[in-house]
């Protein structure tokens, strides 16, 4: 089954004929990802190596039923290409930008919620793979092999290195997820959590976390009362000093909220498996399946 | 970002937010003869730290000589590491109530929450551990806003003088047009004081969401006038994320999650991190070289680290990249690279065929944070 997205997943990429849009788009449908349709405003008509491209997503979901955008349009037109995503009626929108200030995606949040019913993964991910059947995203199709293990993660490497670390050891993904570093993430490990309770395919659950926020925190309290599969976690920045922004601009302590240790005491008390090193995500899931 | 007091309150003035008349300087030869500000004054040293108050920081200034005393010590005193190199001298202000304000995100609720309280003035976090109900918090929806009916009711059930409410309403609106058009992450005004002058913000933090500068010209005034390290400085220019930490095992590595693990995974192994580098998704080389060029000027570094998985980078390129700064050159300390993901087969032949001798190559992420531990010792 796997979740999300899966060989039915038809894709239409927002901002395709843009140099980075065109090169994860084409990859995308070398592994099997219906690319049916690209959108750029003016250019409706034209096509990119046989995938057509729209003026509107609303065009493009009327002509090829696409039910999925990705957007890797620039920060700055970012949340206007997710609204009108949702306003054509897709039911996933993958957003891939990164950078669009923390104002736009709250407001970008607040009205898909209000307006419409659409599930959006990120921004600033790097999408998500059901191996074997789809990729709609940046992520390295290479690494991954199909079986049922379900991985959902706020870090785009981290994903790579755990997703790797379990098909060394010949164990498969159902559904690989990179929820985003940012502030405002739309689906959050919650929406990708119940996910992966429901999915028959998934047998088992990896969850990475970063310091910042109480995103995991909020995770350990759902998957007490409501994860019956076994799961893994790992969470990065242990030894990071408060104060300082690592990089993703939802990975900074302030004060005693978001550190490591109060999401990994967290973790355990919901019956978690916390590993305290990466390169031991794959032994700790072999022991529990 | 994280703005000096002295920057808020220049925003404040921008978004016509009243705040106390002051002159801001940097050495005792900034403070002219003909300065109108009338005393008594209070000189404020301009640090990013909490508690400069408590560490005399912070001193009433009731005539010249005191004013210039005053400069004399407070500038260049040390306050908890910071160094101080600048002061703000604000005309004192006569106050009768002292109230708390912040903006933020509370990124659980996916909303943004003003936090109002009449117990300002004081340690916040105190007053929402000790009386948490004088401490208001009221969620806005983000596209909706924030509307006259809730600040008079959040005014009210913070039991603020309404004799002021009228003052008080159009500061707070003020403070929320500043927190939602300026692009702020904090807007927090402790205290926001009753006065004799009327309703004043006699403090200022904020933090800008850099992620916006290219909608605010005054963010890139703003960034120049903090000081950042050197290297900061230099590897920002070549498009690194780089902090510098305390230790001694130099990082570099490609995405922020990956890096700030690959920083954990060398305490795990007894080794203490000099740095964090991210390179950022899809590197050129030219990147990995600046990232090394950054760490050989740093004196602390004994032994470096480059831990890569390629999804949008390209191992290959960061390998010539490592070529490119390292090739015929005595390297200070042992390098050790881990590169895996896209491209690692070619990036790893790159390196084999020019191999330096202080290199070490990694299979595993595990494997080069202990040899990059041992190589620091």
């Amino acid at each position: 089954m796997a979740v999300f997205i899966d060989e039915h997943t038809k894709v239409v990429v927002q901002g395709l004929t843009g140099r980075e849009g065109k090169f994860h788009a084409l990859r995308n449908r070398d592994y099997g990802t219906k690319v049916v349709a690209g959108t750029r405003p003016g250019k409706g008509g034209e096509e990119v190596e046989g995938i057509p491209i729209f003026n509107t997503v609303i065009d493009a979901v009327k002509e090829t039923g696409a039910n999925t955008a990705m957007t890797f349009v620039p920060p700055a037109f970012a949340m206007e290409a997710v609204l009108e995503a949702g306003e054509a009626g897709c039911d996933l929108i993958v957003c891939i930008t990164e950078g669009i200030p923390a104002k736009d995606e709250a407001r970008m949040y607040d009205l898909l919620k209000r307006n419409t019913t659409v599930k959006l993964l990120g921004p600033n991910c790097p999408g998500l793979i059901s191996p074997g059947k789809s990729n709609v995203g940046i992520m390295p199709h290479e690494i991954t092999k199909e079986g049922n293990v379900g991985v959902v993660s706020r870090s785009g490497t981290l994903t790579y290195q755990a997703v790797h670390e379990l098909t060394r050891l010949q164990i498969g993904q159902s559904t690989c997820i990179g929820i985003g570093g940012d502030p405002v993430p739309g689906m959050s490990f919650i929406d990708v959590l119940e996910a992966f309770e429901k999915d028959e395919q998934t047998q088992a659950i990896v969850m990475i976390g970063e310091i910042g926020g109480s995103a995991e925190e909020e995770a350990a309290q759902y998957i007490s009362k409501f994860v019956s599969k076994p799961v893994v976690s790992y969470i990065a920045g242990v030894t990071a000093p408060p104060g300082k922004k690592m990089g993703h601009a939802g990975a900074i302590v302030s004060g005693n909220m978001g550190t490591a240790s109060a999401k990994i005491e967290a973790l355990t008390n919901a019956g978690v498996n916390v590993v305290n090193n990466p390169t031991k995500i794959g032994q700790a899931i072999k022991e529990l399946i | 970002m994280n703005l000096f007091e002295y920057q808020g309150k220049d925003l404040y003035k921008k978004y016509s937010i009243n705040t106390p008349k002051s002159i801001y300087i940097n050495s005792m030869s900034d403070l002219t003869e003909n300065h109108d500000l009338n005393f008594p004054l209070v000189v404020k040293a301009q640090v990013q730290v909490g508690g400069r108050g408590k560490a005399g920081g912070i001193k009433l200034a009731k005539n010249k000589q005191e004013l210039e005393e005053h400069i004399n010590s407070i500038l260049g005193m040390d306050i908890k590491g910071h160094k101080v190199q600048s002061l703000l001298i604000e005309e004192a202000s006569e106050i009768l109530s002292e109230y708390y304000i912040s903006f933020t995100l509370d990124r659980s609720e996916k909303k943004y929450l003003m936090m109002l309280s009449s117990k300002g003035g004081m340690d916040i976090e105190e007053v929402a551990e000790n009386s948490p109900e004088d401490l208001i918090k009221i969620h806005i929806s983000p596209s909706l806003g924030l509307d006259s009916n809730m600040i008079n009711q959040a005014i009210k059930d913070a039991k603020l003088n309404l004799d002021y409410i009228d003052e008080l309403h159009e500061i707070i609106y003020k403070l929320y047009t500043l927190f939602t058009e300026g692009d702020c992450d904090l807007v927090e005004v402790n205290p926001l004081a009753i006065t004799k002058q009327g309703v004043t913000a006699l403090d200022s933090k904020v933090s800008l969401d850099m992620n916006a500068i290219y909608r605010h010209e005054e963010f890139i005034k703003y960034e120049e006038e903090i000081p950042i390290p050197e290297s900061e400085k230099f590897a920002k220019s070549k498009g690194l994320n780089f902090i510098k930490l305390d230790g001694s095992v130099g990082i570099i590595g490609n995405g922020a999650g990956l890096v700030m693990s690959t920083l954990d995974v060398v305490a795990e192994h007894g080794g203490k991190a000099a740095n964090f580098c991210d390179i950022g998704g899809g590197a050129k080389a030219e990147t990995v070289t600046a990232a090394l060029e950054v760490l050989e000027s740093e004196k602390e570094v004994t032994s470096v680290l480059i831990n890569i998985f390629g999804g949008i980078t390209r191992c290959d390129l960061v390998a010539e990249g490592i070529v490119e700064a390292t090739n015929g050159k005595e390297l200070k300390w042992p390098l050790v690279v881990r590169l895996d993901g896209t491209n690692s087969k070619e990036g790893l032949e790159i390196l084999s065929k020019n191999l330096n001798e202080k290199i070490i190559i990694s299979e595993s992420m595990d494997d080069a944070a202990k040899a990059a531990v041992k190589g620091s010792k």
